[in-house]
């Protein structure tokens, strides 16, 4: 490698043939691990201080809601947050399983559980809805007290970061369905599976920290 | 596949593309081509002009404060425009100007100094742009539409509530900052990976170039820091436009909330500003002084170290809120030690130059000033962190002196050197280096006249941000002064676009590496082919250019190679027809457009145009997603496409930041892949 004139120029010549799993360009980069990834790790990190920054509102403004207003503890419907999060947490092994079935090449199972995968999210979502506009009616909403606008912009926000992730999963299962999302391209499930892990690590946090910690 | 200005090629739509909304830009010159571009070099020089073109708007800012400022009761502005003003100057110095100025010289500098044919996401670097050109037209447009932001460029919340503002002047502000935060955030996340992955064969880590480094720096810290505002502006939206409590006192809402969010941000913003201009003058000095960067390993991880320790000074600046002795106390330490990696560096800089064979070209001379300057500067930041000290000059004069001298005497004077450095490589014609040493000198003397006497001013009791004061408290003189040192800045800005408006028709035309210059960006023609290099570079070791160019005799001293040319040889025909480049696209700048059109509809509460806004932006990106990143067809040079669209791995997740959307660098790594395979491990053992 000491001649820069002998290496042959651009068009790699036909020997090298791409092989079958190429994870675009995943072998040539620098650390090893592909473009896309890094990009999302990169972008994971940022998250992490977006909604730390919230938690840390949240933690902020607790306790300090005039007693007079409606507080956490009168609202909180524990067991059913509870199953909606662990709904959530499931959609996380189904996340799993689409990754599997796609590494696999079988894009019908990838379809089942990316379907699977974005249903869970919208039950989620749902009970998500159904507990604000329970909390409306009982009298808090975003400008009730300090609790009250902690409250809905923590959670809401982290609504938005899965509604994004349900339209992410559905426009894949329509790519898969198109014929566009073989094996070769397992890696962008991967991807967005960890963005899909990620808003799931985040729910247990804000979950034991808004519900669990009195 | 691009249109590389190829001889004759009957452009023939080989298989009628699946009709596409818009066809596919294909032209990479012209007027029209702008707008399509994902040439990470041309999306430099368009964040450079657009820059500086803020700049100018700034400074027109700064002027009128100065004029308001000259005499005691003066009568040039009203109060409310002086609030709007000063407003504007801060914000758009911080935000407009020195962000997208190291902006314009990372994208342009950074894939070339690292061997590499673009950035890692080249659509996503056209977005960014985009969409911090709209947001700053969005944050002046308000000038029209009401009255510009008004409550500083820190925003202080309550103050910025809409008890205390209620115009739209701070709703721009809001939204403004935010269409920047994603257009910076973008950008970050699409230079770290460049820096990570998109290396030459050879090049570890501790073998980037220390501008490089500094920038990777600043680009983790923009990564960090934007999502801490973004929340906080997030926080004042809701308080403005949906009646939470977030600012509200009345209601629990604690004011220093804002003030905590806002420095920690905007503390690492300040290092955000510095970092790069400080890699500009790393790259200056070992050139004009031919030694090599004294203490190479020891810059890095300085920087390092100040991007770390960035993050645990914000409080400092909030001495003056009573949080108590202990924080105080802490905080003051950490400041105080922020210094020493600061100083490593200086020390290092003037090592660098010591006993080298100086040459005061004009980029030396601005290096040379940075030092100077940005030591003052620094010297006044640490006497911010003696508390006592901090809260008698807390929003005087002293604290305007003072960053004025990190961020005019050491940003922008370390940019500016890096304009004359790099001039020829990027235009291919040198600036002229009469005018440009008159220019150093008016620079140097007005920014001293304008900002020494405010230590001055401030020491004396002088507060900043008001908009007049009364005459017989001692502050005549030195604002007069200040005033004229301002206007000799004017000048010198004048004097440079003077000069780069000569030097286009009269400039000394640039060789490839007209300075003997060390980094790979020496190594090409200038301006650079499209292409940037015809082959991958294969690097031996830090100022691998340098290295091809001399070896050492046996007291260490530089002796030329004999077998080596000297300059860069040109790629032959063939090599530059054969690459292979990400087409142009449209989708970015429309995604982009969305943004702004969003915020109208939010400021205006006219709720059809912000979904008419979310659909152009998810449209713009589902399109982007679904495009491939290089138009196949066109041509046969290439041999067989890669299977699919190659590289648009994720090209199909459409929400949530576009960052997965975009398409591998795709060419350079072609072409190093037999090499890099095997070549290097990443983390290098340095020199």
């Amino acid at each position: 490698m000491t001649t820069v004139e002998a290496t042959a120029p651009a068009p790699p010549a036909p020997p090298q043939a791409p092989e079958p799993h190429g994870d675009h360009g995943a072998h040539v980069t620098n650390t090893g691990i592909s473009n896309e990834k890094v990009a999302m790790w990169a972008f994971l990190g940022s998250e992490c201080l977006l909604f730390g920054a919230l938690i840390s509102t949240y933690l902020l403004y607790k306790g300090k809601s005039d007693p007079d207003t409606p507080q956490p503890s009168e609202l909180f419907d524990i067991p059913y947050t509870s199953v909606s999060s662990f709904v959530l947490l499931m959609s996380s092994v189904t996340m799993v399983l689409a990754l599997s079935a796609i590494q696999r090449g079988d894009g019908k199972r990838l379809r089942i559980w990316l379907t699977t995968t974005a249903l869970l999210g919208a039950s989620f979502i749902a009970g998500q809805i159904y507990e604000f506009t329970a909390f409306v009616r009982e009298g808090l909403n975003l400008s009730t007290n300090v609790f009250g606008s902690s409250f809905f912009v923590l959670t809401g926000f982290h609504g938005v970061h899965v509604t994004l992730g349900i339209v992410m999963l559905l426009s894949m299962v329509t790519l898969s369905a198109r014929g566009k999302l073989g094996q070769e391209r397992a890696e962008t499930i991967e991807i967005a599976g960890l963005y899909w892990h990620f808003v799931d690590v985040v729910w247990i946090v804000i979950f034991t920290v808004i519900y669990l910690i009195p | 596949m691009t249109t590389l200005e190829l001889p004759p090629k009957p452009a023939l739509p080989v298989t009628p593309l699946p009709p596409p909304v818009l066809r596919r830009p294909r032209s990479i010159t012209g007027a029209a081509s702008w707008f399509t571009t994902v040439d990470h070099k041309r999306i430099g020089i368009l964040y450079g002009v657009t820059a500086f073109t803020f700049f100018v708007l700034g400074g027109i800012e700064a002027l009128l404060l100065r004029l308001q400022l000259a005499r005691p009761n003066g009568t040039v502005l009203s109060a409310e425009a002086y609030n709007q003003l000063f407003t504007m100057h801060g914000t758009t110095m911080v935000f407009l100007v020195i962000m997208p100025l190291s902006a314009a010289f990372a994208n342009y500098l950074m894939p070339i100094m690292l061997g590499a044919r673009d950035v890692a996401f080249p659509r996503l670097n056209a977005f960014s742009y985009w969409a911090f050109l709209l947001g700053g037209l969005f944050l002046y447009s308000s000038f029209f539409l009401g009255g510009a932001p008004n409550g500083g460029w820190f925003g202080y919340a309550p103050n910025t509530s809409i008890t205390f503002s209620p115009g739209h002047n701070i709703d721009f502000w809001v939204f403004g900052l935010q269409i920047l935060g994603i257009a910076s955030t973008t950008g970050a996340v699409n230079l770290v990976v460049t820096a990570l992955n998109m290396r030459a064969p050879g090049m570890s880590l501790l073998r980037m170039p220390i501008f490089v480094w500094m920038s990777l720096i600043a680009q983790f810290l923009v990564l960090f820091a934007m999502p801490v505002i973004t929340v906080a502006l997030f926080l004042l939206m809701f308080d403005r436009q949906f009646g939470s409590n977030f600012f509200n006192p009345a209601m629990g809402g604690d004011p220093l909330l804002w003030q905590h969010l806002f420095w920690i941000f905007g503390h690492p913003e300040v290092y955000i500003l510095i970092l790069p201009a400080m890699g500009v003058v790393s790259e200056i000095l070992p050139v004009f002084a031919r030694k090599p960067l004294f203490g190479y390993p020891v810059m890095v991880f300085s920087g390092i170290a100040i991007g770390f320790m960035g993050w645990g000074v914000w409080v400092h600046h909030m001495f003056s809120t009573g949080l108590g002795p202990a924080a105080v106390s802490a905080f003051s330490v950490a400041t105080m030690f922020i210094a020493v990696p600061t100083g490593v560096k200086i020390f290092n800089w003037i090592g660098t130059i010591w006993r080298g064979s100086i040459k005061l070209s004009t980029p030396m001379l601005y290096a040379m000033g940075f030092i100077a300057m940005f030591t003052i500067g620094g010297l006044s930041g640490v006497t911010h962190a003696v508390s006592p000290h901090d809260r008698q000059q807390t929003d005087t004069y002293y604290v305007v002196a003072h960053f004025h001298y990190v961020l005019f005497g050491g940003a922008l004077f370390g940019l500016m050197g890096g304009f004359y450095y790099w001039w020829p490589k990027v235009f291919g014609y040198h600036l002229s280096e009469k005018i440009g040493k008159w220019q150093f000198w008016l620079w140097f003397m007005g920014f001293n006249l304008t900002f020494g006497p405010m230590h001055i001013l401030g020491l004396q009791g002088m507060p900043r941000r008001i908009d007049t004061y009364p005459a017989g408290y001692g502050f005549e003189f030195w604002n007069l002064v200040a005033t004229a040192g301002s206007f000799v800045i004017a000048f010198s800005v004048l004097l440079f676009i003077i000069n780069v408006a000569r030097s286009k028709k009269h400039g000394e035309r640039a060789v490839g590496d007209p300075w003997d210059g060390r980094t790979l960006e020496w190594s090409i023609t200038s301006p650079p082919a499209h292409y940037n290099f015809g082959e991958s570079p294969v690097v031996h070791s830090l100022d691998d250019w340098w290295h091809r160019k001399y070896t050492e005799d046996e007291q260490g001293r530089p002796v030329r190679r004999e077998d080596h040319p000297g300059q860069p040889v040109p790629d032959s025909p063939e090599v530059a027809n054969s690459v292979h480049l990400p087409s142009p696209s449209y989708f970015p700048l429309i995604a982009a457009f969305g943004l702004p059109v969003m915020a109208y509809g939010m400021i205006y509460r006219a709720w059809a145009v912000v979904i008419l806004g979310a659909i152009i932006v998810i449209g713009g990106i589902y399109a982007w997603g679904l495009e491939p990143s290089a138009e196949p067809g066109g041509h046969d040079d290439h041999g067989p496409e890669l299977p699919g669209p190659d590289g648009d791995g994720g090209a199909d997740v459409p929400d949530d930041g576009p960052q997965e959307l975009v398409p591998a660098g795709v060419a350079p790594l072609e072409t190093a892949a037999p090499e890099s395979a095997s070549a290097e491990p990443v983390t290098g053992e340095g020199p």
